[in-house]
């Protein structure tokens, strides 16, 4: 699949998905969207990027193993739910705070926190998977 | 009462911070931990006035309130004599622990797992809460596995933990199971109150059930006969667990089960039947293996296992006087076993060995060790004026009487008394008294450290046979009257009181010392008598172990294939089966639906699914049929979207997308030929199959669209997602808010697969080496 077009066109692809993925992630507590799609669309963008030029380039893009991509976002769930136990409400209630920054209000809560650490979960699981399978023959 | 609570967590804390104090002050750290149990034995003797006046005190603190499940504890006679011995007998072994393990690397380790061994043990006996019952007593299953697997390099020590592990705690569940049985029968979840429900146990119809279940659970524990060997074998351990696990506390802790049941479930004929014979026989075959051993501490470990049965066999004789022997027989073997198994580790310490033929002469290098060894050993004995003479006198008060029952019973107890008698003066005398035998080590007198707790413990067992009157009072009456469940005052003093008890006394020690002296006849007649037997519950164990092994082995063989193809097979028959099953079960069959109306471009997707499936069942290669399963994928996705369902397409979209490819790089992956290679056969089996549960499933949905539309969620949703979790999409609210900790879950099995899947890849069949045998090579792969 390393044709130039391809090649040349991927890396293009992959980061106006991720844009798209976090745009997706960020909408979807009014609009269709949420982290279980953002994350799928990151997966995908990384694959994409994965198949048109290799393996080792995604890893270094990247940075972090993806599996502790998904290792993060499974430990921001859980901080997200155990910020509710400090204020005495159960488990995973959801926590509204309206900071107005340059003017402009902004929607923040610990549901949100908990939508990032589902988009992490999942972008790392599929993509950890989808690298293991692209990469051949280990040493 | 608070600081009770305090003192169930104290041993575990001081766990925590054994390893650092050895650490800083090597074996001097045992000074320090030893304070632990020392506070904790002041606070218990807090106690002693109330519970002798006839009091219980009971505490806690809500748990679960919802499922009725307490932190509490209850302390009566029974429990505050067992908690007395835990955390004295405690203070001493940890300092003999400190003294015996000097200079071990891992001794900070040791006093750990000892610690916490003590606060399981503590636990256990305070416990008022089944629950908690359970848990502590499960706890001392596996603390107990750590200290006698402690020296894990050897194989004996792992074969001895584990087996232990296994017999214990296949008691521990049947204990478990017992407790709910009870819980279920009263309706009560608490030791204090299930003591106030009288006969109810007794008349229900599941009393048997609960009955071998607790039997299972005391049994295990206290190593009746036959389950009596991993006692023995539990020897393997350092000396100072044997002298406090595997004599004084834990292996009691049956017996302690079943003294608590009594008052509830006793005096029934199947406890006054079944509990005398298996303690009796466990007696008689404690005793007679104990005379076959050479090594001290095994000596040591068969009376234990001797004396537990008798312990059982007085629990269930069913009279006051055998339970008041009982008590005080339990108290006295506490001291007189702990002192010795601590006297059997000074002379291995010192001398070298504990071989019994290789000792002798020993008195003169160490006098302290000795001395202690001989007051235990007359305790033990039965000889005035030492608790232990009191405990003998009072059962044979007990169960002595005309009856055929009672006499056979009590020749059984005069024979196991004797032999006891034996093996005490075997253990004290033999390696100290005669000629100087050359040891392995040049002997000395043990340090301050390990002859402190031998000696203690012996002055005690005088020192409670003195003072009688006092120790009946606080210790021995509370407690009788705790087991029995009415007030009992025992009075029994070592002033000569001429009558049938004393008789059967001079008869046993007269046994005793004649068998004393035919000792080395004796062992060997056992020798041979063993060695005919040839098989014994130890070998069956292994067997029971090994043939377990083989059979899951053949089982997973049997069941696990490793074809992917009969898995696949097996599920979706599995599902066409349950579908239909339930289908004319419920006899829920749909109604044929009226020909739908849509539009043109509805159409036309459909047709473009309808031809993705034909090219997936005419391609040619693999990848091809992938990609066109894809199709159908998106068609479906683009259906959704038209009929309003933006979410659930969106995601379809991306799911068919990544399936795909790693569908496609799995194919590359794993090498598969390009072309399909099933017979036609086959190809007809596995196109039915799928037919088939298309159907079943095409009539499912169809049957829920039938059935009227419960609106009851929708509107809840509608009306709430918005005011209570401040979000518009509703899918995304329940995700996550309403039902978050539903995805918490889902994420994180999602993350686990994700693992697997990576562990799976990795997984590399290296290149076969044939020189060597396959199953190293399969481990190399693992």
């Amino acid at each position: 699949m390393r044709t130039l077009i391809f090649r040349t066109v991927a890396p293009y692809f992959t980061s106006l998905m991720l844009i798209y993925s976090v745009f997706v992630l960020l909408r979807g507590h009014n609009e269709p969207g949420g982290g279980f799609i953002g994350g799928l669309i990151a997966a995908s963008a990384l694959a994409i990027y994965g198949i048109a030029c290799g393996v080792s380039p995604v890893r270094r893009a990247i940075r972090f193993h993806p599996m502790a991509i998904a290792g993060f976002g499974l430990f921001m769930a859980a901080i997200a739910g155990i910020i509710s136990l400090f204020v005495n409400v159960p488990f995973l209630t959801g926590l509204w705070i309206y900071p107005e920054i340059f003017g402009v209000e902004l929607k923040l809560s610990t549901t949100l926190v908990f939508d990032i650490g589902v988009y992490l979960v999942v972008l790392g699981s599929i993509t950890s998977t989808a690298l293991a399978l692209e990469e051949r023959e280990r040493d | 009462m608070q600081l009770t609570f305090y003192a169930l967590f104290a041993p575990f804390i001081a766990a925590l911070f054994a390893p650092m104090l050895v650490r800083m002050f090597n074996h001097n750290a045992g000074w320090i931990l030893a304070v632990v149990p020392a506070l904790l034995f002041f606070h218990y003797t807090g106690f002693l006035p109330e519970i002798a006046g006839g009091g219980r005190v009971t505490g806690g603190v809500e748990w679960i309130p919802s499922f009725n499940v307490n932190f509490s504890w209850f302390i009566d006679g029974l429990s505050l004599t067992f908690a007395l011995l835990i955390t004295g007998i405690g203070t001493l072994i940890i300092l003999y622990a400190a003294g015996y393990m000097k200079g071990h690397p891992q001794q900070g380790r040791f006093l750990s797992f000892m610690l916490m061994f003590m606060g399981a043990m503590q636990g256990l006996v305070l416990s008022d809460s089944f629950l908690m019952f359970f848990v502590f007593w499960e706890l001392t299953s596996i603390t107990s596995f750590l200290l006698i697997g402690f020296n894990h390099d050897k194989e004996r020590s792992r074969r001895a933990a584990m087996q232990a592990l296994v017999v214990t705690g296949l008691g521990g569940l049947s204990l478990l199971a017992g407790l709910i049985v009870i819980w279920n029968i009263t309706g009560v979840s608490e030791i204090s109150l299930l003591l106030g429900t009288g006969d109810t146990l007794r008349e229900s119809p599941y009393y048997l059930a609960a009955f071998l279940l607790i039997l299972g659970g005391a049994f295990t524990k206290s190593a009746q006969f036959p389950l009596h060997f991993w006692l023995p074998n539990a020897m393997e351990a350092p000396t100072p667990v044997s002298a406090y696990l595997h004599s004084a506390t834990m292996v009691k802790a049956g017996v302690f089960l079943l003294m608590r049941m009594n008052p509830v479930m006793g005096d029934t004929v199947l406890w006054e039947t079944v509990l005398p014979l298996f303690g009796g026989v466990t007696l008689l075959v404690g005793t007679w293996l104990a005379v076959r051993q050479t090594d001290l501490k095994l000596m040591l470990a068969y009376t234990t296992v001797a004396s537990l049965g008798l312990l059982v066999m007085l629990t269930g004789f069913g009279t006051d006087k055998a339970i008041e022997g009982a008590v005080l027989y339990l108290i006295a073997h506490s001291l007189f076993k702990g002192c010795l198994f601590m006297v059997a580790g000074n002379v291995d310490h010192e001398a070298g060995t504990r071989d019994v033929t290789k000792l002798g002469g020993l008195m003169a290098a160490m006098p302290i060790t000795f001395g202690a060894a001989l007051l235990a050993a007359l305790s033990m004995g039965g000889l005035p004026p030492f608790v232990g003479f009191l405990a003998k006198e009072e059962i044979y008060y007990g169960i002595a009487a005309a009856d055929g029952w009672s006499m056979f019973i009590t020749a059984v107890a005069i024979v196991g008394n004797a032999l006891m008698l034996v093996i005490g003066f075997a253990v004290a005398l033999k390696p100290f008294l005669g000629a100087k035998v050359e040891t392995p080590k040049a002997a000395h007198e043990a340090p301050l450290l390990m002859f402190a707790g031998p000696l203690v413990l012996a002055v005690l067992g005088l020192v409670g046979g003195l003072l009688s009157g006092a120790f009946h009072k606080f210790f021995s009456s509370p407690m009788a009257s705790a087991v029995a469940g009415t007030p009992l005052k025992i009075e029994i003093s070592v002033v000569p009181h001429l009558g049938l008890a004393l008789t059967l006394s001079l008869v046993t020690v007269a046994l005793g010392v004649a068998m004393y002296w035919a000792m080395a006849w004796l062992r060997g007649r056992m020798a041979n008598l063993l060695e005919a037997i040839g098989w014994g519950p130890d070998i069956g164990f292994d067997q029971f172990m090994q043939s377990l092994v083989k059979g899951a082995a053949a089982l997973t063989r049997k069941i696990q294939t490793g074809s992917m193809e009969t898995y696949v097979t097996i599920v979706f028959v599995a599902l066409l089966v349950s579908l239909f099953g339930g289908l004319y079960k419920a006899d829920e069959w749909p109604q044929i639906p009226e020909f739908p109306r849509l539009f043109v471009y509805e159409w036309a997707v459909i047709l473009i699914c309808v031809i993705g499936l034909f090219s997936v069942i005419i391609a040619k290669n693999r990848l091809t049929a992938i990609v066109s399963l894809g199709i159908q994928g998106f068609g479906v996705a683009l259906l959704f979207m038209l009929m309003g369902a933006p979410d659930l397409a969106f995601t379809q979209f991306m799911v068919e997308t990544l399936s795909v490819v790693i569908l496609a790089l799995v194919m590359t992956r794993l090498r598969l030929l390009p072309q399909d290679h099933r017979s036609n056969y086959q190809i007809v089996q596995d196109g039915l199959i799928s037919l088939g549960v298309a159907t079943a499933l095409t009539l499912i949905l169809l049957g829920v669209v039938q059935t009227e539309f419960d609106p009851t969620l929708t509107e809840f949703f509608n009306a709430y997602s918005y005011t209570i979790a401040h979000g518009k999409n509703i899918v995304n609210v329940i995700l996550v808010d309403f039902r978050g900790v539903d995805t918490f879950g889902e994420i994180a099995v999602v993350m686990v697969s994700g693992l697997a899947i990576l562990a799976l890849i990795r997984i590399m069949p290296r290149k076969t080496n044939p020189d060597l045998p396959r199953s190293e090579n399969t481990e190399e792969i693992i």
